[in-house]
């Protein structure tokens, strides 16, 4: 007990002593002291509208505050008492009110103008060359090209240990993932975005979009970037404990380099659904399942699999990891409805889940024996 | 004169007094305030670098929702209720609230919620996790457990508020003294006569919200599961209808305040009263018709979308009448500097650069880009802190020796008033640069390129809870040992039948109700 308390006030402590070193070092480690200080202009016409209308805006209020501030900062050091300065008794004049209601009533049907404009370019979802449904999930994204056959999940791919900083954070700390979204340069591409579990959303803040992903809605928004280049952006809404580790990277490309990445990606799924008819033996599913769990299942039931009491059930000498695959592969494959175990049938390959059950069912000293196929998974799901 | 107060703790659980139930708002919502203060103290140290070092995740978001519910509704609400109980029948001349009964059970069932409130910290699940603003589904299919006891809590609060305002309400129309017309009201009692009109309206749109999670939770009902064919989006418009008048309840009596300071110590009256009065008036009608400028990201008809921007830019016209008008006041006055007015000059200032991003905000193809982020963060705590706290704390210096007869030390309070005013600048304003350049709110863990700023706000942050710290020990010196002050009229400049009455004002004042002329 005394031990731990010392311990917290050390973890409490430590940053406030190395305050002064730490600051120095990340300045000049970072240099961003520059970048972290206004918005953006972006890659897209859109952001740009934003950014114009945002630097309009900011100069006007700068304009305003100054005379207000400026008339007030005169009183307080001319007007003073301690100046022997008598005070006035004007307490009323309708004039002066009727100017300061108008004046600021037209400034705002001024900026009005630009604002509308905007709006109205930015919900033109229309004559899009390429459609991606992008889903929320706790917490990752999900990216699909509507008819082209192609889905995956991006993930996080900080690892814990920079979070937990046993380890050194890299350049793109909770902004980098497994498999970005990939999408071509010069073209309008349509975004429909949805959510599986709670309301994320998602922004890309070079590209003027923020659309909120919302469980039982389609939003629309789009985009056409007009550079190629990685950008990264992030989840906005409140979406439980992972919120700010599921980042949104973007790979805008060259067109036909996008139509070659498109390409290998169907020949990838096609490959992915071979894979579901062959067997594997314990080992190599022990091994690809302890992956999909620790990207998938951790950040409820933790690597440990011993899950968070209270919050989330442990895995870890369960009586659902231990008693019949039947129950575990409907849980894993359905979801539990009404808590926050999602349905990942849809989420994951059948290889993927076969791998998970059987490693959920053999590590932590579960040692069932059980060797779950991907064609199990197969028939389970078409049993249904 | 009438009997003085009951003895012992009798006094204070059964007292009916609008004074000592004034007294016990303030000491309760003072208590509030250091509580959420220290969570907000856990979220700045958690944020003051890169990578999680006191906290896991889902502990942080227990924070930042307990955070801003002990703050709106534990500390800043009830501060103003304590100040209406307090100086309401003071100004109007009346003798007491209306109904002074309801008044003690409206009080003494507020800590009762905060208990239920502040004890799911400790249940198994812990606390409420989904942001003081509870969107569903994350607050039902997704809660802990302990939802059930927030919705409560919240339950509570509400009819509390409702009560109060009733009260007010009640009091303010029928015990003004004989010839104190409405519009000769001092501005404190009108801007609480409005917002107790917002209080009554909305208070029950949160009960009927809480109710409807309380359902889907519980009982089966889908109102906000869209598996269930009901709505998510339903949630956010419900909520935001309580919502947005929720920030005119918290901000007008912060005016009302500012509207007494600022004139008593430029020596010079009020500057466009009734213009005042109809500002405030207008502000609150404007607060029902804006509520989806919260949400203009969920993918609104571009109709609505344009229709919230331009109803939510109108605000900044009667807001701005305001400012206006006290920077007139003070314009060709006799100015002196005492704590209260740096606390009131300082409100002026920076409700002004919160009143700014608001504006930027309401427009909603820039609010694509500020929505959620740490520019949001910063605009509402230039208006709740550099706007409602500032103004609470001046109206403390300000009305403090009235209360106790004593006064407070001007050194002391000027320090702290100086501690407050720069580690909340430091803490905030760089909040906006975050925001800006994409970091988003209720993130428990950030990229590298903000670390930078993210070490000033928590430096901030810890100074601005330090002068808190000295501003409890300002007013505990005072109301053991301060000077003792007896002048009726304190300050100089200060008009008002409150300055009619002796110092400290006795346990029963306008027996006899006095003659407003």
């Amino acid at each position: 007990m005394l031990a731990n308390a010392k311990q917290f006030i050390m973890r409490v402590l430590t940053p406030f002593l190395l305050f002064p070193l730490a600051a120095a070092a990340q300045a000049q480690q970072s240099g961003t002291w520059r970048e972290v200080l206004n918005m953006t202009p972006g890659v897209t016409e859109v952001s740009r509208q934003i950014y114009d209308l945002h630097m309009i805006i900011l100069w006007i209020c700068v304009a305003i505050g100054t005379a207000v501030f400026a008339v007030m900062f005169y009183s307080v050091i001319v007007h003073r008492k301690s100046r022997g300065y008598k005070a006035a008794n004007f307490h009323e004049s309708t004039t002066v009110e009727i100017i300061w209601t108008v004046v600021p009533a037209l400034i705002l049907v001024i900026i009005a103008i630009p604002a509308t404009k905007t709006l109205v370019n930015l919900y033109d979802t229309s004559d899009a060359e390429l459609d991606v449904k992008v889903t929320g999930y706790q917490w990752r994204w999900q990216y699909e090209y509507l008819g082209e056959g192609v889905q995956f999940m991006s993930d996080l791919s900080s690892s814990n240990d920079q979070i937990y900083n046993r380890e050194e954070k890299g350049e793109f700390y909770l902004a980098e993932v497994t498999e970005p979204l990939v999408i071509p340069v010069d073209t309008k591409v349509r975004f429909l975005i949805t959510a599986n579990d709670v309301i994320h959303s998602w922004w890309m803040t070079d590209f003027g979009v923020k659309k909120d992903a919302i469980p039982g809605y389609i939003n629309e928004t789009w985009a056409r970037v007009d550079k190629t280049g990685v950008y990264r952006g992030y989840c906005a809404e409140l979406c439980g404990q992972g919120h700010a580790f599921m980042p949104v990277v973007v790979h805008v490309v060259e067109k036909d380099e996008f139509a070659q990445w498109l390409d290998d990606k169907k020949a990838e799924a096609e490959t992915l659904r071979e894979l579901a008819s062959q067997q594997f033996s314990l080992e190599e599913l022990m091994e690809r399942g302890e992956g999909v769990h620790n990207r998938t299942c951790s950040a409820c039931h933790q690597t440990s699999g011993e899950g968070i009491a209270g919050v989330f059930p442990p895995i870890k000498g369960s009586a659902l990891a231990l008693g019949p695959v039947e129950d575990h592969m409907n849980i894993v494959v359905n979801g539990s409805p009404g808590t926050a175990m999602q349905a990942f049938g849809g989420q994951l390959s059948e290889v993927d889940i076969a791998a998970v059950l059987t490693y959920q069912r053999n590590a932590w000293g579960n040692d069932t024996g059980d060797v779950v196929q991907p064609v199990d998974v197969l028939m389970f799901k078409q049993g249904q | 004169m009438a009997h003085g107060p009951a003895k012992g703790i009798g006094r204070w659980l059964f007292t009916t007094n609008h004074k000592d139930i004034g007294t016990m708002y303030l000491w309760f919502s003072f208590s509030m305030f250091f509580l959420g203060g220290f969570f907000a103290m856990v979220i700045r140290a958690e944020l003051f670098a890169p990578g999680m070092q006191l906290v896991d995740p889902n502990f942080f978001n227990q924070m930042t929702t307990m955070h801003g519910l002990v703050m709106v509704f534990g500390a800043i609400m009830p501060a103003f209720v304590g100040l209406a109980n307090w100086m309401i029948p003071l100004q109007i001349g009346a003798p007491d609230m209306a109904l002074p009964r309801m008044n003690n059970l409206s009080f003494w069932i507020l800590p009762c919620a905060f208990i239920v409130l502040a004890s799911t910290l400790f249940m198994e699940g812990g606390a409420p996790n989904f942001g003081w603003t509870f969107y569903a589904p994350l607050s039902t299919t997704y809660a802990p457990a302990s939802v059930n006891y927030f919705i409560f809590a919240l339950h509570i609060m509400g009819a509390s508020s409702i009560m109060g305002s009733i009260n007010i309400i009640a009091t303010i129309l029928n015990m003004r003294a004989p010839g104190m017309t409405l519009m000769k009201m001092p501005m404190f009692a009108w801007t609480w006569l409005i917002t107790a009109f917002l209080l009554v309206a909305v208070m029950p749109v949160l009960a009927g919200a809480v109710t409807m999670i309380l359902m889907d939770i519980n009982f089966g009902t889908s109102f906000f599961d869209a598996a269930g064919g009901g709505d998510p989006v339903l949630f956010q418009h419900v909520f935001w209808f309580f919502g947005h008048p929720e920030v005119y309840i918290i901000i007008l009596p912060a005016f009302g305040v500012i509207s007494a300071i600022i004139p008593t110590f430029s020596r010079k009256p009020l500057f466009g009263y009734s213009s005042m009065v109809y500002a405030t008036a207008a502000i609150a009608f404007l607060s029902f018709i804006v509520w989806a400028h919260h949400m203009f990201t969920v993918g609104m008809p571009i109709a609505g979308e344009l229709y919230f921007m331009y109803a939510t830019m109108l605000i900044a016209v009667p807001t701005g009448v305001k400012v206006f008008n006290w920077v007139t006041t003070m314009f060709r006055g006799s100015i002196s500097l005492e704590t209260p007015m740096l606390f009131a000059i300082a409100f002026v200032i920076l409700f002004t650069i919160g009143g700014f991003t608001g504006v930027m905000l309401a427009l909603a193809p820039a609010d694509i880009q500020y929505h959620d982020t740490y520019f949001v963060v910063a605009h509402f705590h230039y208006v709740m802190v550099a706007g409602a706290v500032f103004s609470g704390t001046g109206a403390v210096y300000y009305w403090l020796p009235k209360w106790c007869g004593r006064m407070y030390n001007e050194a002391l309070g000027k320090v702290q008033f100086w501690l407050a005013f720069i580690g909340f600048n430091i803490a905030f304003f760089p909040q906006h640069f975050l925001g800006l350049a994409g970091m988003p709110r209720r993130y428990a863990d950030y990229s590298l390129q903000f670390a930078d700023w993210n070490m000033v706000s928590s430096v901030g942050a810890f100074m601005y809870g330090a002068a808190q710290v000295l501003l409890l020990y300002n007013v505990l010196s005072t109301v053991i040992a301060g000077k003792k002050v007896t002048e009726p009229k304190t300050w100089e400049g200060a008009e008002g039948l409150e300055w009619t009455v002796p110092t400290p004002a006795p346990y029963h004042t306008f027996t006899t109700p006095p003659e407003v002329k």
